[in-house]
């Protein structure tokens, strides 16, 4: 059961930092709605209801204390996207963010893709540290000089200044999505990308932003016929012609766009079967998938549903290789969960940068991983309590029934308004970014 | 705890029990029958669950992932009357996160929204987007 932590018998999960404000009073636009690393590690953006994002960089190994990694500070940060009203259907847009994908660095500067439910922006975080001057015409504080003062020509000189973060939107992809945009997904092409709302999946080219294919389209021809909609979608890690999505119905569909420009006939179908005699009013919802993302090598995937976590090998269609639990306690709370909206929350899951563990959050602040390898599991808690510097983190656990050991913690002391939707591994190092509600966690294994 | 493609728990249970279930059926009165029900309820404790579901909201419909839920899903938002009514409630909005900056601009802290401003009421430039308390 709960070993010393995920990633192998000796990994020891400690503290490293916090982000956010202490008080309990959370404003709607700080609650975080989106985490990614970029892919080298030493990025890490963030998203909230409020449209902003906010970028750390891991400082520098000291040489001093080789031991320690980087901490992670404020790089940039910048209003990305605006609330807005559709005027023809009366609805407000909101601003925040539902998912930001970084490009891989191919010069000084970088780039990364934000999206709300509309629209999406391609920004680039470029630094600054020299400024001009010298200038013949102009004067430092920029007026304009007299011409006929100017007796000599000189050439200006770039001089060193503080460092300086600029973001700047770069491109603006709009009006291409009828209904929420859930998932947006960089090719390893590097040229084009993909977007996913719930019935359609267009395809962009990054530097083109009046033109998009529609690549899936699930729309009926009477919306009466609606069954399913598109949850979550991912281009595969290098073959740029792959795509998966999946469903609220708890399909996956893998694609390859050298089949057909519309990609609405499936390459693969990944769908476990049901046990017709278990079904219930809630197994539709529960099995809705909310998260779907490839390994790092590509050869699996794995899927997040309300209750489970699910690792699938491409080469097989009919079930998983693997099931992990996440909640399972919560099945016979599903009554509450649906009448409180819980049973809608929309977990992430994300690999480890090997491939070996994967992590999902729950409520209650709760985290949990999954070793594959060592068949291990550990539940881990995101809580000002344990938030000592390199203080360890001690494994959770919740008691469902029966007598409650000490350090348990009950099913129904569980605090439901806690989640942890989204998390995100560094690429390379066992370093973890884990957001409550509005505050960022960041937890390294014990050097 | 992982489980690997087996089939899970809950399909082995459901077997056993119907078995039992038919066994008992014969003696509808006997204190076994009364078992029987017991066993149907821990069978499936999602359909518990339902059950529970259903007595409290009778009404609920027959196909849960259904159009209507998905309708619901497609059309997220609240829907106002028009943009005027947009920007009205925004307003209220953004007058109560910002109090102070709002009775300096409007000159006596008249809050826009309850009546139709005068160019004397609106703030005379947007109030500054509050920067993300995780960049503090």
């Amino acid at each position: 059961m709960a070993g010393a932590g995920g990633g192998g018998n000796d990994v020891q999960w400690c503290f490293s930092q916090v982000k956010g404000a202490i008080d309990d009073d959370v404003a709607e636009a700080d609650i975080i709605s989106t985490v990614e690393f970029n892919h080298s590690g030493e990025l890490l953006a963030t998203g909230d209801k409020g449209g902003r994002v906010v970028i750390f960089q891991q400082e520098l190994e000291s040489k001093n204390q080789p031991q320690c990694r980087g901490e992670y500070n404020v790089y940039s940060t910048f209003q990305s996207h605006e609330p807005e009203f559709d005027y023809l259907k009366s609805l407000e847009i909101e601003e925040k963010i539902n998912k930001i994908r970084w490009l891989p660095q191919k010069n000084a500067a970088q780039f990364l893709l934000s999206t709300n439910d509309k629209t999406i922006k391609l920004w680039k975080i470029s630094e600054r540290d020299k400024r001009p001057e010298g200038y013949n015409l102009k004067e430092e504080d920029g007026r304009y000089r007299d011409p006929t003062t100017v007796t000599t020509l000189r050439v200006p000189v770039f001089h060193p200044m503080d460092l300086m973060v600029e973001a700047s939107p770069r491109r603006v992809f709009a009006n291409a999505h009828t209904y929420h945009i859930n998932s947006i997904s960089v090719n390893s092409d590097c040229e084009t990308y993909l977007s996913a709302d719930d019935l359609r999946i267009n395809l962009w080219n990054l530097e083109i932003t009046d033109r998009s294919f529609n690549i899936v389209d699930i729309k009926p021809a009477n919306m009466e016929e609606l069954t399913e909609v598109i949850t979550a979608a991912e281009f595969h890690p290098n073959q740029c012609n792959t795509f998966v999505y999946s469903s609220s119905k708890g399909t996956i569909r893998l694609c390859d766009m050298r089949a057909s420009a519309l990609c609405d006939q499936h390459s693969k179908l990944f769908e476990e079967p049901e046990d017709p005699s278990n079904r219930s009013f809630f197994s539709e919802i529960i099995s809705s998938i909310s998260d779907v993302k490839f390994s790092h090598s590509g050869r699996y995937m794995m899927t997040r549903d309300y209750l489970t976590v699910k690792i699938w090998d491409l080469n097989m269609e009919s079930r998983p290789v693997e099931t992990y639990q996440v909640h399972e306690y919560l099945r016979s709370k599903l009554c509450s969960l649906y009448e409180n909206d819980c049973i809608f929350d929309k977990f992430e899951c994300c690999w480890n940068g090997n491939d070996s563990v994967v992590m999902t959050g729950s409520y209650n602040n709760f985290f949990r991983m999954f070793d594959r390898g060592y068949r291990q599991d550990v539940t881990l808690e995101a809580s000002r309590e344990s938030s000592k510097p390199r203080s360890v983190l001690k494994p959770r656990k919740v008691c469902t029934g029966g007598k409650r050991k000490k350090d348990e913690i009950s099913v129904d002391s569980l605090d439901f308004n806690k989640k942890i939707l989204h998390t995100a591994w560094h690429p390379q190092d066992n370093i973890i970014a884990v957001a409550t509600t509005n505050n960022l966690y960041i937890f390294q294994d014990r050097l | 705890m992982s489980e690997e493609i087996e089939g899970t728990k809950t399909t082995e249970e459901t077997v056993v029990n119907d078995q039992n279930a038919a066994w008992l059926s014969d003696n509808s009165d006997s204190p076994l029958a009364v078992l029987k029900e017991m066993d149907d309820k821990v069978t499936s404790p999602e359909k518990v669950e339902e059950a529970k579901l259903k007595a409290r909201y009778p009404n609920l419909g027959h196909k849960p992932g259904g159009s209507d839920l998905l309708r619901k899903r497609l059309t997220k938002g609240q829907k106002y009357f028009d943009s005027g009514d947009y920007n009205m409630a925004k307003a209220k909005v953004k007058n109560k996160q910002l109090p102070a900056a709002t009775s300096e601009k409007s000159g006596g802290g008249e809050i826009t929204g309850d009546h139709i401003p005068t160019p004397q009421d609106l703030p005379q430039r947007k109030p500054s987007l509050v920067a993300s308390k995780l960049a503090g």
